[in-house]
C-alpha cells in the first residue's frame, strides 16, 4: 500500500499522525544523539523489537543480525552494558533522520520508513560520516502515545568504521 | 633480487617487540610476497557459500582480490579478480552465479576456472585490426591458486606445491575443525567493520590471553565467568596457529548461573537473559574456542555462537574483519534461537568484542610516533613459549613472533643479556 492509496482509505493519515510520526523519530534521535539510553528505550513497548540488520544479509536473504533486542528489557540490558560495562570510542553522536514516510497499516501499526545517516566526531574534533541507511518502523499509538512496535535499521554502511556502540 | 628485510629481530626470546613491525610499509609489501603469496593456505569462504555449479563469491588474500567459484563440474576454483588486458577487476559483485565472467571494461570473458573463453574482435572487423595469428588465449587467463576444502571450509594458495591442508593444520588445529566443522553448515550472516590499525595488531590480541577479562568486562560484571575457569592454549605451526580454550564445570557454565541467579551475586544483573542462555555441546566441557589459523582466518565459538573471521589487510594501517557467522543445518529452531540472541555478544557491536578495535586503533596511533621506534614488552608468564594450561600468560604472543620471523626470514639477533634470560 502506498502513501497515496492510504490517504483515501479508512486509516487515513491526517497530518496529526504524520506530525505524530514525525515526534517520536525526533525524539529517538535526540535521545540517541544524547546518550540518553534509558529514555529511548521508553520509545518501545514492552515486547517491542529493534534488529540492526546489514544490506548485505538483507540482499542476500540472510537474517545476519547486527544487534538483536526482542524485548524492552533487552534494550535496557544494552543501555547499562554501554553506561557501565563496555567500552569504546569517545565521541558524539548526530543524527539526521529524513524522507519520513508512511507506506501502509497493518495489524493496528502504521509502517513508516525513513532515511538516517550518523555523524560521529571524535574527541578531538574530527567529524566523518558513520552510517547511512533506513529505518523500517511499526508504530502503534497507544492512549495517545506513539511507541515502536519494531523498528528494523536497514544499515547500507555494513562496513561499520571501527564498532558499533550506541544502538544506530 | 630478493627484497632485503627491512628489521633485524633484536630479542630472541620475543619479550620485546619492535613497533616497526605494525608500521613499516617495507614490512607490509614484503608480507605480501612472503605470506601472502607464500607458503601458506589462506581462507577463502565455505563450500555452503557456493553450493550450486557457477555460484561465486569474491574475497581476498592479503589485499590480492580473489573469486571462488563452483564449475559446472562442481569442482572449486579460485582466480585473482584482475583482468588479463588491462587488469580491471572483473567480478564486481560480492556473490551470485553466472556461467561466464565478463569483464565489463572490453569484455574479455572467462570461465568459472579462470580460463579466457572470449576476446571480442580478436580477428578484427572487415580484415581491419584484430589481434595477431600468434595470440594464444590459453596465454591470457587469470592467475589461478591451488584450492583444497577441509571440513566444509575452503583454502587456497598461490605456492602450489606446499603440503595439504590438513597436514598445514597439525592434529591439534584439525581436530578442532572437526569438533565446529563436521556437521554441514548454513551461514547466517556477516558482519564486517574496518579497524585504523595493522592486520597484525589482531592476530596478537587472538593470542592475547591476557586481556580477555580485563577489557572485555561483560562477563565478569554480568557474573557469568567465575575466576576459576580453566583454560588452555595450543599452538601449531612455528607458533603461528593457536588454539585458547575455556572450560567450564558442569555447574558452572554460563546459563546455570543465571538459572540460579538469586544464589548468585555479581555487580549487574542482565534483566532479560535470553543473550546468555546456554546449552551444553561438547562433552569435554568446553565453553568457548578461539582458533586463529596463519596468516588471516579465526574459526571460533563463544557459548553457542559459531563463527568464523577473515582479517583482510587494506594497508599498514588499515584492516577489514569480517565476521562469518553460521550455525548448523541440522540445528533445532530452539538451538537456532539460541546462537540468533547470542549474537549479540559478538561481532563489530557484541557486549563480548567491540572493545578490541577501539584497542587496536589507540595502540596502532601511538605506534606510528617516531615512525616505529621503541618497543612493546610481553612478559606475562616469563620467556616461556611452549603450551600453557592456564590462561594467565602471553607465551601465544611470544610464539606468534617467534614463528613470524621464520615466516618472513626476518634474522633474529643474539645477545648475551637476551641468552641470560632466555637461560634463567
Amino acid at each position: 500500500m502506498t502513501a497515496a492509496t492510504l490517504e483515501r482509505g479508512s486509516d487515513a493519515v491526517t497530518p496529526e499522525i504524520e506530525r505524530k510520526i514525525q515526534r517520536l523519530n525526533d525524539n529517538c534521535a535526540h535521545y540517541l544523539d544524547n546518550q540518553l539510553l534509558d529514555e529511548w528505550t521508553e520509545l518501545f513497548l514492552e515486547d517491542g523489537r529493534y534488529i540492526v540488520h546489514p544490506r548485505e544479509c538483507r540482499d542476500a536473504g540472510l537474517e545476519g543480525y547486527w544487534l538483536y533486542l526482542d524485548s524492552r528489557k533487552m534494550m535496557r540490558d544494552r543501555a547499562v552494558s554501554l553506561k557501565k560495562v563496555n567500552i569504546y570510542d569517545i565521541h558524539y553522536e548526530r543524527r539526521f533522520v529524513s524522507n519520513i514516510v508512511v507506506t501502509g497499516y497493518k495489524d493496528s501499526a502504521w509502517l513508516v520508513r525513513a532515511n538516517y545517516m550518523i555523524i560521529h566526531t571524535d574527541n578531538e574534533g574530527h567529524s566523518k560520516l558513520y552510517s547511512a541507511g533506513e529505518y523500517a518502523d511499526q508504530i502503534v499509538e497507544e492512549s495517545g502515545c506513539f511507541s515502536f512496535r519494531e523498528r528494523i535499521v536497514i544499515v547500507d554502511t555494513f562496513t561499520v568504521p571501527t564498532l558499533l556502540s550506541t544502538p544506530i | 633480487m630478493p627484497q632485503s628485510t627491512p628489521l633485524v629481530w633484536e630479542d630472541p626470546t620475543f619479550r620485546s617487540i619492535p613497533y616497526q613491525v605494525h608500521v613499516d610499509p617495507d614490512l607490509f609489501a614484503l608480507e605480501h610476497d612472503r605470506i601472502f603469496r607464500g607458503p601458506f593456505w589462506h581462507y577463502l569462504g565455505l563450500e555452503t557459500e557456493i553450493k550450486n555449479p557457477g555460484d561465486f563469491i569474491t574475497t581476498y588474500v592479503g589485499t590480492i582480490p580473489v573469486v571462488l567459484t563452483r564449475g559446472i563440474d562442481g569442482e572449486l576454483n579460485a582466480f585473482v579478480n584482475r583482468c588479463a588486458h588491462r587488469g580491471a577487476k572483473v567480478v564486481r559483485e560480492l556473490r551470485g552465479n553466472c556461467k561466464v565472467h565478463t569483464c565489463i571494461y572490453h569484455q574479455w570473458s572467462y570461465d568459472q576456472t579462470g580460463k579466457l573463453k572470449g576476446v571480442p574482435y580478436r580477428r578484427g572487423i572487415n580484415g581491419n585490426g584484430g589481434y595477431p595469428e600468434t595470440f594464444n588465449p590459453e596465454d591470457h587467463g587469470l592467475e589461478v591458486l591451488r584450492v583444497e576444502s577441509y571440513a566444509g571450509v575452503v583454502f587456497g594458495t598461490f605456492a602450489h606445491e606446499i603440503e595439504a591442508v590438513p597436514d598445514f593444520m597439525g592434529p591439534d588445529v584439525k581436530r578442532r575443525f572437526d569438533k565446529l566443522c563436521g556437521r554441514p553448515l548454513r551461514v547466517t550472516g556477516y558482519q564486517r567493520q574496518s579497524v585504523r590499525g595493522n592486520w597484525k595488531l589482531y592476530v596478537e590480541n587472538l593470542k592475547d590471553c591476557y586481556h580477555g577479562a580485563l577489557l572485555h568486562a561483560f562477563n565478569s560484571k554480568f557474573g557469568m565467568f567465575r575466576t576459576s575457569q580453566r583454560g588452555s592454549t595450543r599452538m601449531a605451526k612455528d607458533g603461528l596457529h593457536c588454539i585458547l580454550t575455556t572450560y567450564g564445570k558442569r555447574d558452572e557454565n554460563i546459563g546455570d548461573t543465571y538459572k540460579n541467579i538469586s544464589t548468585y551475586r555479581s555487580e549487574l544483573q542482565l534483566e532479560d537473559p535470553q543473550v546468555v542462555e546456554y546449552f551444553e555441546e561438547h562433552d569435554d566441557g568446553m565453553v568457548s574456542t578461539v582458533l586463529s589459523l596463519f596468516p588471516t582466518m579465526v574459526l571460533a565459538q563463544i557459548a553457542n555462537h559459531l563463527g568464523l573471521r577473515h582479517i583482510r589487510p587494506k594497508s599498514v594501517d588499515e584492516f577489514e574483519l569480517v565476521w562469518i557467522n553460521f550455525d548448523y543445518e541440522d540445528d533445532s529452531d530452539e538451538r537456532r534461537n539460541i546462537r540468533r540472541k547470542q549474537g549479540n555478544l559478538l561481532g563489530p557491536g557484541g557486549y563480548l568484542s567491540m572493545e578490541d578495535a577501539e584497542a587496536l586503533e589507540i595502540v596502532h596511533k601511538t605506534l606510528e610516533v617516531g615512525g616505529g621506534k621503541g618497543s612493546a614488552y610481553v612478559e606475562m608468564g616469563g620467556a616461556e613459549i611452549g603450551d600453557q594450561d592456564h590462561l594467565v600468560t602471553e607465551a601465544p604472543v611470544r610464539g606468534f613472533w617467534r614463528g613470524y620471523c621464520k615466516a618472513m626470514s626476518i634474522p633474529v639477533a643474539e645477545s648475551a643479556a637476551a641468552k641470560k634470560g632466555a637461560g634463567a
